[in-house]
């Protein structure tokens, strides 16, 4: 590729970059953020409301992104609900999120044996404090390994924001390659791009999955 | 206001376009199927090149996003010289996509068995094909089944995303259905109600099989 090519879109790019990351760390942490709030409600909330989030996770899980994407940001300000693209963007990667979270955690909280809270219960500590210092704990060094690979799958869902026009990494590559002509390597980069940030998030992922867990493993 | 009217009458044309979402979905999954197969055979190979290619290819994959995929491959085919429908493009995409998490998942099936099963069949003097054949693919190929099912969900779903190079499907139709009505709420609504009709009753088909493998 042309270095001027670079060195003219080069800022442009950075930008997009950091929205991207912006996008996908709001989105991650929102998302986990309200999936937890969902399966805390799932486990202790009246059952009406718990059938009700039961709807709301499988709407959400039976649907494609894109298509909630649109429902969101154009269908929206049909029922007032006015967002600027940026905006409509993070909180549907939230939306989109949250339920495979949710899922997550309620399959932590599901992994902390009995005992534990059934112990905490016997020594007369109060149901706050058992989610507290005995569910939440334990459930969610369980759910880890499942919340990093999630999290690694949002990245890569980003690049979707910019079909509604998010000016993300993937925009401001489209947008430089129709003013270029080099659609090719432009899209090539943004693979090899991708390919290189999954991994990384991935190894790192893997780091505090040993870290955090260091007392299940076995000590040479 | 949402208008039921709208809304109703956006399935006629959803309906019909579901039949190319199934279409590249199915296609897709047949292709995963078979690439995945291979590259399942490739990851338990002796051959140590076989098997790092396996590795980088489900890396890469499952690595960049499908978009990215779609777009790398529609600008790709043309400078190779290969002239294809966009059709068929996005189902060799698709099905390229999915033979990463595929092979994953037989991968992991194979892994699931007893290693006494082949063990046994070794020792009463079956061939290593017959093995393969008749010992360890069928039940392998059972215990897979359910996660193969959940794959076919995320293709019908990710088969949203073909709609960027124009091919009239579920999410294609319902955005020339916003453009003309001017009804964006109701059209993608209905768009959603489609997806989830598919997905829901896919699902049931993943829960019966799971049953029926859990004997």
């Amino acid at each position: 590729m042309d270095p001027q090519i670079l060195v003219q879109y080069g800022p442009m790019l950075l930008r997009g970059f950091g929205l991207t990351i912006l996008c996908w760390l709001l989105g991650t942490v929102l998302g986990m953020a309200l999936g937890l709030v969902i399966a805390l409600a799932q486990r202790y909330g009246p059952k009406p409301l718990r059938w009700l989030l039961q709807v709301y996770v499988e709407v959400i899980r039976g649907t494609p992104f894109l298509v909630q994407l649109f429902v969101l940001y154009y269908g929206g300000p049909m029922i007032g609900l006015r967002l600027d693209a940026l905006p409509a963007g993070i909180l549907g990667l939230t939306l989109y999120g949250s339920p495979y979270f949710a899922e997550i955690f309620r399959s932590g909280f599901r992994g902390v044996a009995a005992g534990q809270i059934e112990a905490a219960r016997a020594i007369g500590m109060s149901e706050p404090a058992i989610v507290r210092r005995i569910l939440l704990p334990l459930g969610l060094v369980s759910a880890l390994p499942a919340l990093v690979n999630f999290s690694i799958i949002l990245t890569k869902e980003t690049v979707i924001l910019s079909i509604i026009t998010v000016p993300e990494l993937m925009y401001q590559v489209q947008r430089m390659s129709t003013e270029t002509f080099r659609f090719l390597e432009a899209n090539l980069v943004l693979a090899l791009f991708f390919w290189g940030l999954v991994e990384t998030i991935s190894r790192f992922g893997r780091r505090i999955e040993a870290g955090v867990t260091r007392h299940l493993t076995e000590r040479p | 206001m949402f208008s039921l009217t709208a809304f109703l009458d956006g399935f006629g044309p959803l309906i019909m376009a579901a039949r190319f979402t199934l279409l590249i979905s199915v296609l897709g999954i047949g292709l995963g199927l078979v690439i995945g197969a291979l590259i399942c055979a490739a990851q338990l190979s002796p051959y140590p090149a076989l098997r790092r290619f396996a590795a980088v290819w489900v890396s890469f994959l499952r690595g960049v996003p499908l978009l990215v995929q779609l777009l790398l491959v529609y600008y790709l085919l043309p400078v190779v010289g290969i002239d294809v429908p966009a059709m068929v493009a996005a189902v060799t995409t698709v099905g390229i996509c999915a033979s990463a998490y595929i092979s994953e998942i037989w991968r992991g099936a194979i892994g699931a068995l007893p290693p006494g099963q082949a063990e046994s069949a070794a020792a009463i003097g079956m061939s290593p094909p017959d093995v393969w054949t008749r010992v360890i693919l069928p039940q392998a190929i059972g215990l897979s089944l359910p996660a193969l099912v959940n794959e076919l969900i995320l293709l019908v779903k990710a088969s949203s995303l073909v709609s960027v190079v124009g091919i009239l499907e579920i999410t294609r139709s319902s955005q020339a259905l916003a453009a003309t009505t001017y009804r964006p709420l109701e059209a993608y609504v209905a768009a959603a109600c489609v997806y989830l009709a598919i997905n829901l009753c896919l699902a049931g088909l993943g829960r019966y099989l799971e049953h029926r493998m859990a004997i």
